[in-house]
């Protein structure tokens, strides 16, 4: 295996790499793929208090949502969801070979971020109470 | 590329259960949005009675496995992709394993005490 005699690891000057919008998008990916599994206790005692009988838990969900600590780590977590939604969407459908061309690549990658971003925004003003 | 690929055939199971699963939860996101729209979160008594329903409740844990695996398939490479020593990486491939497997019991007696 002659590749293996190059000298390694090899160090990347991360802050000069410009990836294409896709590999953002695909960073992105995996950063929420790793926040939403971090956080899944947190929305499971979530569902647990939503789906208890007992009043005490009722009382125990609204003081934690109420939290504005809470409703910022919902609100990013809404994001995460919606970002990993669309994102593997995406991929799906690349694996059924829609959308592999280059152009067809960036711009469903921006579709990616657009739609994640304002899909957040309509469910997180009602997260926040707003409507 | 004259390459024989041989083994476990893990890569390509993984790749696989990662798409099945996705569109599980995918599916499932999906019904749930619709029933929240149908008022199924307008009230705790109404947010129970529609978990508790028997097509719901199984649909939850196909739900909840679905997570766990996907969960397991994406945090273990994570690991693989950034963590050089083996050892490091093996404890924290069955932290994350035993985490999870916690974490779909947790879960499953939730909707299925219901």
């Amino acid at each position: 295996m002659p590749e293996m005699t190059k000298p390694r690891p090899k160090h990347l000057a991360l802050h000069q790499i410009r990836l294409p919008l896709a590999g953002y998008a695909s960073i992105l990916h995996r950063v929420s793929g790793a926040g939403l599994f971090l956080m899944l206790p947190l929305l499971i005692w979530l569902l647990q208090l939503s789906l208890s009988p007992n009043p005490e838990s009722a009382a125990m969900f609204s003081a934690v949502t109420d939290n504005l600590l809470v409703k910022l780590i919902l609100l990013g977590l809404l994001w995460a969801f919606l970002h990993h939604f669309c994102m593997g969407i995406r991929i799906l459908l690349i694996d059924i070979h829609v959308g592999v061309e280059k152009q067809q690549a960036h711009n469903s990658a921006m579709a990616v971020m657009v739609i994640s971003l304002a899909l957040t925004l309509v469910f997180g003003l009602k997260l926040l109470g707003a409507y | 590329m004259n390459r024989l690929v041989v083994g476990a055939h893990y890569g390509l199971m993984d790749w696989l259960a990662q798409r099945v699963t996705a569109i599980v939860m995918a599916v499932y996101t999906l019904i749930i949005f619709a029933a929240a729209l149908g008022g199924a979160t307008a009230s705790r008594e109404a947010w129970h009675s529609f978990m508790a329903n028997g097509f719901i409740r199984y649909i939850s844990f196909l739900f909840i496995v679905s997570l766990c695996y996907h969960a397991w398939v994406g945090v273990r490479d994570i690991w693989m992709d950034y963590l050089n020593s083996a050892a490091v990486r093996v404890i924290l491939h069955v932290l994350t394993l035993l985490a999870l497997i916690g974490y779909a019991g947790w879960a499953v007696q939730i909707i299925w005490r219901l």
